[in-house]
């Protein structure tokens, strides 16, 4: 794992004298909110309807045991014992005071941590595929490249007062688990002639109310140039991108509004002055960089196939589990495995400070004390031997994190929703619950297959309802919630943005209409190896509208 | 700033500075118990009402002060909206359920 530097250090260490002597300047009436608001924002700490929340960056959703320790303790001690993992590799603390923030900052900055541009207008946290450095079908390693992203992005001068917040994420794989094209930038790592390093980009993807996918502004770009095209990019944004209208400030509109080709153009002016200057990658350093991303000390050994298959065959909870949440792996004999915050009925992305200890201690057992965090709200063990693997489920399952889940429907994604956000219109996890009650069934969710619903409870789509294959957006209507379903969106390799199917539901009537829905697929289906996503493909909305409101609804 | 909100009774709330918890204005300070809270009634008593949040704010006490719709349940009031319903009694599920 990347190690601070000492610039990383002295800034993050700077970063909490300044904002703890803020807080001091604020509590004593030396600063008025106005003034206070944005650099609480700076440092992650927002207010939301019950308390203050702090949001902290998990770097391209990479955690060691010793960092996860940490989390738990400050849930402990400063919170309410839980903390609840985002859609952006961050965690947030739902509880805070305000005065203790200063000292939860000194704790996380002990283990290299920090809350630094998760909000406000900046390039927020870059995130990763949660598989970086494990999954068989990587080509590089893309943390190498996030890590080069935070160090340019933290703190940039230039790009502290963005018109808006800006998002990066990468991918290194040939399979997108990053949704790289929901983001403002997208990187995807390629291979050139001679196999050397570059990216392919894409620009101006994003949720939100106006959700776009990114555009592809560049096929390659030579590894020595990412941060001068990035900045390229960043510049013409900052020149271009609208201030007078929040809604409309994203990059994705500036690209919508320009058109690609006249964005382009600019870029690669910009990119023209800049490029092989100070900010050209120099090898040495991007190897110095990759060296803390080496992989771990694997072992060469035989795999206990037999072992293995026995396990599976005394306990079907394990042997679903083994199926759903693992995955291949580069080394022969090791996998990777996602431990679901998803319990049935549970709230998608919590866990509780005790499950946070376990989860260090069976990485520190299993698992080369490395954790990651993935954009689906589940935690990942990158690298365990699978001879291991019936000893990593019964350490799970003693810490009630052994749900074997993964990518089916009771794998939902949801925001805070309502419950917690100030910007909320509905309640969110509350519908997840009852979803996740309704389909708890293993052997019924392994028959629907892998279908993923998300949840948000505004329009700014944290629970990401443009990309799931059943999305779910709540709004208030007349003081009641209600909620509007998309169907056929999808966040990977072959994105797409879910259609409204109808009109909206209540919060009593929704749970029976998705399952409508998960129905007429099953109905409809070639053979159960034809996904919900690839049968809506191919079916169109027509169906599933006529399977929720009735054929009468086409006409009219 | 957000429209002025007419409604037949009202409750002045906001947010503490020092713990971001909720708080309405009562009869005689600030109170955590909506039970406690002053009733606000015509254009006069909000006005009288936002005055004191005002100065809280200069004060220190609190953050964002606004005006919340109540109406009278039982023998108490509760807010009118959802969201303040929220505010008021605490996560309506997961581990901080009724936290408030």
């Amino acid at each position: 794992m990347y190690r601070y530097d000492e610039f990383d250090a002295e800034f993050v260490n700077d970063r909490v004298a300044q904002f703890s002597d803020q807080v001091r300047r604020r509590i004593a009436g030396e600063l008025t909110e106005e003034q206070f608001k944005p650099l609480r924002l700076m440092n992650g700490v927002y207010l939301q309807l019950h308390a203050y929340m702090l949001r902290i960056a998990i770097p391209y959703g990479t955690l060691s045991s010793t960092q996860m320790r940490k989390l738990a303790h400050i849930a402990r001690t400063y919170d309410k014992g839980y903390g609840h993992f985002t859609t952006r590799q961050n965690l947030q603390f739902n509880w805070p005071s305000l005065e203790d923030i200063p000292a939860i900052l000194q704790e996380l900055a002990e283990v290299e941590m920090h809350a630094i541009q998760t909000s406000g207008n900046c390039i927020r946290n870059t995130t990763a595929d949660h598989l970086a450095g494990a999954s068989a079908d990587e080509h590089a390693d893309p943390r190498v490249y996030a890590e080069i992203i935070r160090q340019w992005s933290s703190l940039h001068p230039e790009f502290s007062f963005l018109p808006r917040k800006f998002k990066v994420a990468v991918t290194g794989a040939s399979t997108d688990r990053a949704a790289i094209r929901a983001h403002d930038i997208g990187l995807e790592i390629r291979r050139g002639e001679n196999r050397q390093i570059g990216f392919r980009i894409f620009v101006g993807g994003g949720l939100g109310r106006t959700p776009m996918l990114g555009k592809e502004i560049r096929d390659f770009v030579e590894e020595r140039d990412l941060l001068a095209y990035l900045e390229a990019i960043l510049r013409v944004y900052n020149r271009w991108g609208r201030r007078d209208n929040k809604y409309k400030a994203r990059i994705k509109i500036l690209v919508h509004e320009r058109g690609i080709e006249s964005i382009r153009e600019e870029v690669e002016a910009e990119f023209a002055e800049i490029r092989g200057g100070a900010l050209d990658l120099p090898q040495e350093e991007r190897q110095r960089i990759a060296r803390y991303f080496a992989p771990p000390p694997f072992e060469e050994g035989p795999i206990d196939a037999a072992r293995l298959t026995e396990a599976m065959a005394k306990d079907p909870a394990f042997a679903v589990w083994v199926e759903r949440n693992t995955h291949a792996h580069k080394q022969p004999g090791y996998t990777s495995v996602t431990i679901s915050l998803k319990p049935i009925g549970g709230v998608p992305g919590d866990a509780k400070a005790d499950q946070m200890d376990s989860v260090a201690d069976i990485a520190d057992r299993f698992a080369f004390g490395e954790i990651r965090v993935s954009h689906e709200q589940n935690l990942i063990l990158p690298h365990v031997k699978k001879n291991d693997l019936p000893e990593i489920y019964a350490a799970l399952a003693e810490a009630k994190l052994a749900t074997g889940n993964r990518g089916l429907v009771t794998d939902i994604i949801a925001c805070p929703g309502l419950d917690y956000c100030a910007l909320a219109n509905a309640r969110s996890i509350p519908i997840a619950q009852r979803l996740s009650e309704r389909f708890a069934d293993i052997e019924r969710q392994r028959e629907i297959g892998d279908v993923s619903i998300k949840i948000s409870g505004c329009i700014n789509a944290c629970g990401h309802h443009h990309v799931g294959h059943i999305g779910i957006l709540g709004v208030d209507r007349k003081g009641e919630e209600f909620y509007q379903i998309t169907l056929g969106g999808a966040p990977g390799e072959d994105a797409s943005i879910g259609e409204i199917v109808g009109k909206g539901f209540s919060a009593d009537e929704v749970v029976d209409a998705v399952e409508t829905l998960v129905d007429t697929y099953i109905r409809l289906r070639t053979d159960p190896k034809e996904s919900f996503l690839t049968a809506y493909r191919r079916l169109g909305e027509a169906p599933f509208r006529d399977a929720l409101y009735g054929e009468a609804s086409r006409a009219a | 700033m957000a429209k002025k909100l007419v409604a037949e009774q009202m409750v002045l709330t906001a947010n503490r500075l020092a713990d971001g918890r909720v708080i309405y204005l009562g009869a005689d300070g600030w109170t955590i118990d909506l039970d406690e809270a002053r009733i606000v009634r015509g254009a006069e008593e909000a006005e009288g009402a936002e005055e004191a949040g005002r100065k809280a704010v200069a004060d220190r006490i609190l953050v964002e002060p606004y005006l919340i719709e109540v109406v009278t349940v039982g023998g108490g009031v509760e807010p009118a909206r959802l969201r303040e319903k929220i505010r008021c009694a605490g996560p309506t599920t997961g581990h901080s359920r009724s936290a408030a």
